[in-house]
């Protein structure tokens, strides 16, 4: 452990270090709050909940995001739910097993604090979603209705059909609008963050680029917190939004801020797959489907065959000859498995030759046995004594509609295949990334004064996320944890006055945002900045996807330094700066995804054991799982950087006091 | 089964706000079926790239229909000639080999074009920010189930909160009124018991703030819940039409 990582865990056993934490941390007074500036960049789950709590402490707001509005975030299509520790279905629950399950679920790659933290302060954000009027799905009595997600065998997962995100998003929205109403907060819509300012080693502002006029901006804030997301785009087909970029927290890392786990990345298994090369993303079909969706291959190689070349249909193979690969191998969680093991089983099964469709990289999920079931229960609910096979089957449609009815039709929208009458074909895709900013328990980076939330850190999930808890982290950090730990520093800022913009640390960061962005609008070269990213997607997938390789990671890294080179001699970026110039946009954070992918590939070079969503070939079990080493890789890897695309690694040893850790078994 | 396309398409270029803009067309060749609205438009954009042209800007980020962004008005239809279903959902089996294909941006004085085909719809969020929330400080909400609500009305309110706040709605409005859209926010929380506190200033100030920000007037066509992708019930209209009304008649909390 190097003394540049100090994770300030407080002391104590684990169930109380919050709320001793809380009860002790320094406050500050509501006249001081209003001369304290906070910036938040990024208005998803984090940043907008942040911002609707921080305002509403007294502290001036900033929030920047470069979509047009604070309500269209990523967050917003987050589908199928957000995990809480309520045990409202008396089936076992509790804060330890939420935290047993998240710690377990990232395959002991997190810290025991934080997420117990998350564990227990999880009950308090569905208190306060309902409160604010978000419309979660209910039962017949009134009450909220659960259901189950990967990775846990509880019933935890609180959902709104499968538009979760948007509605818990909408409701953070709602907030921070509320006080931008009020004027404790003001927005910048369809604003860039280029780069942080620091002075003297304390991060005081940010330079921003108003995306509508081309014009770049200077913003003081006593503290930043980055809000901004994953970088699941590096792969350039994800389920990420188009513009959902690691600029923000790339730029920070180039100024000084450690970039922790990169390689721990979240394949999720069930997603449409890929159609042609002119796809531009991928969509995911929510884990919740798993709920009610069996997911096969054929048994036998003659009838994938025959389904690839569409000579036969997937209902035409009997039940006998249908392989619930997932059933077999893990008996007690099913098709309920951790994403990781569903996606590494789903692509172990089709590089055996039992793929689906035409790409032979497709699986299907199968809601016929459910929607009998249901149909089943509704004739009884009915008092049909003996009801047509046909009547069973609209029945049981009606009750899958309701459940996941806009996923039905959005899969519909992009495939053309009805999925009431067909099973769906699915693939694993990249969803959602574990790494991010290193952060302490305070949610700061190792810069003081500049935070990261949400998923832009790494602290929660391990090397594995579970299903409804990035919902969970977001909303924990912004509404629950960043309230109280900002003072621990802010308390100590109160006499800093805020500092003009004229500042030359201000004027040297604006010079160098400029003489970047000159640079790139000088190269005039000849592709368009997607042939760029097109390639270092298929380079990261390839070599460092859902299984990885020393020979391979070595590849790539080299594969990657030469795009860069390339990239910055020929890229073609049409118009000008000054305008509205998505191109530009995109060109920029292009450039900073290739220098995130060569990390990614170095840090999993590093790492020679295999965890979570992290599997090398080199380290697995005689079955293929994955084969963890905890004497020589339990620990966090903080990345440094030095000029010139050079890493310095640092180690933060994680310890398990509270739970005993084991060979993670899904059996 | 997968088809190739060779289409024409019209569209509407506007360098910035003062610009007064105009159609220009373009010819597309090989345009497979399965790919998205957008999809054609990212080819046509490298196609205009490489060859030293200017891509169109519109707006797009999610492309799975919940972020709201995009924004297309295609042969004189928000969203396209699809019920229920946004610009970025819209795939292209659903035009014909040598079709004409026009699209314009949003047409709204609300809703002024920024460039090509993204307008400016921070209209809506001040909308929002004059009353399209429940005043609940943070940190000590009562317990969760300690709220009942009736599955209609949660199911009902649901459907009202599912709208995305693309403006198709006033896109489609001969009035360019913004009627569903604030009457879908109105009706979440006038449906629920954590809105009725603040329910008849809100439903007041929202439709003040609608007014205020030039939008016109509801005359009953229907056109936008037709043309709404997330097919957002005219019933929301009507209640927040009942309520409005009953705010203003009652003397008490105005």
């Amino acid at each position: 452990m190097t003394s540049k990582l100090d994770s300030k865990i407080p002391e104590g056993n684990l169930e109380q270090k919050w709320t001793k934490y809380q009860s002790s941390v320094p406050l500050v007074n509501p006249s001081n709050k209003r001369s304290l500036e906070i910036l938040i960049i990024g208005s998803g789950l984090a940043g907008a909940s942040a911002a609707a709590s921080l305002s509403e402490l007294g502290y001036k707001v900033k929030v920047f995001c470069f979509q047009d509005s604070a309500r269209r975030a990523h967050s917003i299509a987050a589908q199928g739910g957000i995990n809480a520790a309520k045990n409202y279905q008396n089936d076992g629950d509790s804060t330890y097993r939420l935290f047993y399950d998240t710690i377990k679920g990232g395959d002991y790659r997190s810290r025991e604090a934080n997420v117990y933290r998350l564990a227990s302060v999880s009950s308090n954000i569905i208190d306060q979603c309902v409160a604010s009027g978000v419309p979660f799905a209910r039962e017949y009595g009134g009450l909220l209705s659960n259901r189950s997600f990967g990775g846990t065998q509880v019933q935890r997962t609180f959902y709104a059909a499968g538009q979760t995100g948007q509605q818990l998003l909408l409701g953070a929205y709602s907030g921070l609008q509320r006080q931008v109403g009020m004027g404790n907060v003001k927005m910048y819509a369809r604003h860039e963050m280029q780069d942080v300012v620091n002075i003297d080693g304390v991060c005081r502002g940010i330079i921003a680029r108003d995306l509508t006029t081309g014009k770049l901006e200077r913003h003081f804030g006593h503290a930043v917190l980055l809000c901004t997301g994953g970088y699941g785009n590096v792969f350039y087909l994800s389920t990420n939004a188009m513009g959902s970029n690691v600029t923000a927290a790339w730029k920070a890392h180039k100024k000084g801020a450690m970039f922790a786990n990169p390689c721990f990345t979240q394949i999720h298994p069930t997603c449409i797959p890929v159609s042609g090369d002119h796809q531009s993303k991928l969509t995911l079909m929510s884990e919740s489907l798993r709920n009610d969706g069996r997911i096969w291959v054929p048994m036998k190689k003659e009838d994938a065959l025959a389904l690839r070349e569409n000579r036969i249909k997937p209902n035409d193979i009997k039940e006998e000859d249908r392989d619930y690969y997932l059933e077999r191998r893990y008996p007690a969680f099913g098709n309920l498995v951790p994403r990781d093991v569903a996606s590494r089983a789903a692509k172990e099964r089709c590089d055996a030759g039992f793929g689906v469709n035409k790409t032979g990289e497709a699986v299907y999920l199968d809601f016929a046995f459910n929607t009998i079931r249901y149909g089943k229960m509704e004739a009884t609910k009915k008092n049909m004594h003996n009801p047509t096979d046909l009547q069973i089957v609209e029945m049981g449609r009606a009750v899958v509609k309701e459940k996941y009815g806009n996923l039905f039709d959005m899969y519909q929208q992009i495939t053309g295949v009805n999925p009431y009458e067909q099973p769906m074909m699915i693939y694993p895709a990249v969803h959602y990334t574990m790494g991010g900013l290193w952060v302490d328990y305070n949610l700061m980076t190792n810069i003081p004064g500049l935070y990261a939330l949400g998923e832009a850190n790494f602290s929660d999930h391990g090397a594995n996320r579970l299903g409804a808890s990035a919902l969970m982290q977001g909303l924990a950090d912004g509404y629950f944890v960043i309230p109280y730990t900002i003072g621990a520093y802010l308390s100590k800022e109160i006499m800093t006055k805020a500092i003009p913009t004229d500042h030359p640390a201000f004027e040297e960061a604006e010079n160098i945002v400029k003489a970047t962005i000159d640079e790139l609008m000088a190269i005039k070269g000849t592709k368009p900045v997607d042939h760029f990213h097109k390639r270092l997607g298929l380079i990261i997938w390839n070599q460092c996807g859902m299984a990885r390789n020393a020979e391979g990671l070595k590849k790539a890294i080299s594969d990657v330094q030469q795009l860069r080179a390339e990239f910055w001699s020929s890229v073609r970026i049409p118009g000008s700066a000054n305008e509205m110039n998505s191109e530009l946009e995109k060109a920029g954070r292009v450039a900073d995804f290739i220098e995130l992918g060569e990390l990614m590939c170095i840090d999993a070079l590093s790492r020679e054991e295999s965890c979570g969503g992290h599997f090398r070939e080199e380290h697995q079990t005689e079955e293929g799982e994955a084969l963890r080493n905890d004497v020589d890789y339990k620990y966090v890897a903080a990345w440094e950087y030095f000029a010139g695309n050079n890493w310095e690694l640092h180690k933060e040893e994680l310890i398990y006091e509270n739970i005993k850790i084991a060979q993670r078994s899904y059996k | 089964m997968e088809k190739n396309l060779n289409l024409n398409l019209k569209v509407w270029r506007q360098k910035n706000a003062e610009d007064k803009g105009g159609f220009q067309e373009y010819k597309l060749k090989d345009i497979s079926t399965d790919m998205s609205f957008l999809e054609m438009f990212d080819v046509l954009n490298e196609k205009l790239i490489v060859e030293g042209g200017d891509p169109i800007a519109f707006d797009h980020d999610c492309r799975e229909g919940i972020c709201g962004s995009c924004s297309m008005f295609i042969n004189g239809r928000p969203h396209g000639p699809k019920q229920g279903v946004t610009t970025c959902q819209l795939h292209m089996r659903s035009f014909n080999d040598g079709e004409t294909i026009v699209v314009e941006p949003w047409r709204a004085s609300a809703f002024p074009v920024i460039k090509d085909l993204v307008v400016n719809r921070s209209a809506f969020d001040r909308i929002i920010s004059a009353g399209g929330f429940v005043s609940v400080n943070i940190g000590n909400a009562q317990d969760a189930n300690s709220i009942l609500i009736p599955k209609v009305d949660a199911d009902e309110s649901f459907a009202a909160a599912a709208c995305i706040g693309c403006g198709a709605c006033v896109a489609a409005c001969k009035n360019a009124s913004a009627m569903l859209f604030v009457s879908a926010k109105v009706s979440q929380f006038a449906l629920l018991p954590q809105g009725q506190p603040e329910r008849k200033q809100r439903v007041l100030d929202m439709v003040a703030h609608m007014d205020e920000e030039g939008f016109g007037a509801c005359t009953n066509t229907g056109a936008c819940s037709a043309e709404c992708p997330k097919e957002i019930s005219l019933t929301h209209i009507a209640r927040m039409n009942r309520d409005y009304l009953t705010a203003e008649l009652s003397t008490e909390s105005k």
